[in-house]
């Protein structure tokens, strides 16, 4: 029997081949072990992500992701829809306050989402994949399955923005949320205590259209993490994975430093420690490789 | 269009520009509600970039200083971060009014012309509805390539070890560019989007 039952939006870059791609692998395997149930929404779109208001209006952007609550549950009843992406979840959870919050917003989007034939009922609830592994099956539980715990690797845990505010994970608080260094310590590593850089913003999706601006950001972030001794970033966002990983390369073009900062996700860190391999792991994923964490997938250890 | 739909507010608005962001806003509503204590603008990662920080924003708007606020690059700035959301003592959701006033601006084709962000607003938004979910590469390209094909050739050139990272690590896609991933039923995402449009032009009084 599957422990826990979800209605799962991987959301866009999580596709065969996408920039998260290897996001969703980790999930799926951090998932197997955890006896984690994900069923992908059928059909489900685009959140509007945090940049495309220019096109969209206010309705417009409530109604993509009521369309996707609609569909939850139509197909899915009776599931908590869960998101990896920090921004799907934030999309998603900022249309169904606001949805369910007036009465007056809800029949209009219901409205629209006639044309697809749809209607959102208020039932479907949102949530982070990471408030399903602390609230629903809790950090005990999350160290039960460690067989390879992650000991002498030290991580950087860089929450970012969008999965810690406005809404954040209950219970922590927004300029120093400490949920991720618990994870990392759960499965046996070494969370880096006073990690500086822990909620500032990557530049977000305007590290495509203002490079130079986040890069500055993304050179604090890698830094940090430098000067405080880590191995690695770990974070649960795919667009702060992203953008601290790969545009590496330009920031130290851009200020001749010389970084090479392996940036991972939770779910890659779980998954290792869980026994999983590199490749269930994702770890060939990495632009710039996690080599201490290969080098634990690959030692023998019981399943 | 841009031009008649300005003209049109002008008319209607005269010089309360505060009751036309009330009105035709996203949360519009709530700049009134600003005390003017500045925790925004010493909040904001793009402090050092932008021309008027929110804070200075939303007294612009009561003092109806239209011209100077819809054209400002400082919506355009907003990277979404919501730092300046959970440090407001007064709790404006003012990410959103950011995102509001930008759409509104480019709307009445006041927005600064050939402002980056501003012309990623719109790519994205362009390449997730055109099937229903976002398109990286396509998105990249596009982007790349709107200064025409020499810049867009020297930018993808200037990329190249970053792309040629994402192919090595599994992460990139070239087949994406032929159509690509989207929603099974196009034709109904589409429908509804137009419907949510049609119905929050006609609230909101751009449509006759």
């Amino acid at each position: 029997m599957a422990n826990k039952d979800y209605a799962f939006y991987p959301g866009c870059t999580s596709h065969y081949r996408g920039s998260a791609s290897n996001y969703l692998v980790s999930v799926e395997s951090m998932c197997r072990t955890l006896d984690v149930k994900l069923t992908q929404i059928p059909d489900w779109n685009c959140c509007g992500a945090s940049v495309s208001y220019a096109g969209s209006g206010e309705l417009a952007r409530h109604v993509i992701n009521a369309r996707n609550f609609a569909l939850a549950e139509q197909h899915l009843p009776g599931r908590d829809v869960v998101a990896t992406c920090a921004a799907c979840w934030l999309n998603a959870r900022e249309s169904k306050e606001q949805l369910d919050a007036s009465a007056g917003l809800l029949a209009d989007t219901n409205e629209a989402l006639k044309e697809a034939g749809l209607r959102y009922q208020g039932i479907a609830s949102v949530r982070h994949m990471v408030e399903v592994l602390i609230e629903d099956l809790g950090y005990e539980e999350l160290g039960r399955h460690v067989v390879k715990p992650l000991e002498g690797v030290k991580f950087a845990g860089y929450v970012g923005c969008q999965t810690n505010r406005p809404f954040g994970i209950a219970g922590e608080s927004f300029e120093n949320p400490v949920y991720l260094d618990k994870l990392v310590e759960t499965v046996g590593g070494q969370a880096v205590a006073d990690y500086d850089q822990k909620v500032t913003c990557c530049g977000g999706a305007l590290a495509v259209s203002e490079p130079e601006k986040s890069q500055a950001q993304i050179k604090d972030i890698v830094e940090s993490a430098y000067d405080h001794g880590a191995d690695m970033i770990v974070t649960p966002c795919p667009l702060c994975q992203a953008n601290v990983e790969i545009y590496q390369a330009d920031v130290n073009q851009r200020y001749g430093t010389k970084f090479n900062m392996p940036v991972t996700y939770y779910s890659q860190l779980m998954t290792v420690a869980y026994g999983g391999s590199a490749e269930e792991a994702a770890l060939d994923g990495q632009i710039i490789r996690a080599t201490r964490l290969e080098e634990i997938a690959a030692t023998p250890g019981k399943r | 269009m841009p031009t008649a739909l300005n003209e049109q507010a002008l008319a209607r608005y005269r010089n309360d520009f505060l009751r036309e962001v009330e009105e035709r806003v996203d949360e519009g509503g709530w700049v009134k509600m600003c005390m003017q204590c500045g925790v925004c603008a010493g909040s904001c990662p793009f402090g050092p970039h932008w021309e008027h920080s929110p804070q200075k924003i939303f007294m612009m708007i009561r003092a109806g200083k239209r011209e100077e606020v819809l054209a400002s690059d400082s919506m355009w700035m907003c990277t979404s971060c919501y730092n300046c959301v959970v440090r407001c003592p007064r709790k404006l959701p003012i990410t959103t009014i950011m995102h509001g006033l930008a759409t509104y601006a480019h709307r009445l084709g006041l927005a600064p012309k050939r402002q980056p962000t501003r012309d990623f607003s719109v790519i994205f938004w362009e390449n997730f509805t055109r099937n229903g979910r976002a398109n990286e590469i396509r998105l990249m390209l596009r982007l790349w390539f709107r200064d025409g094909f020499g810049a867009g050739i020297r930018k993808a050139l200037a990329m190249k070890e970053v792309g040629l990272g994402m192919l090595r690590a599994k992460r990139m896609s070239p087949f994406e560019i032929f159509g690509g991933h989207g929603v099974k039923d196009v034709k109904g995402f589409q429908a509804m989007i137009r419907k949510a449009q049609e119905i929050e032009d006609r609230k909101r009084g751009f449509s006759k």
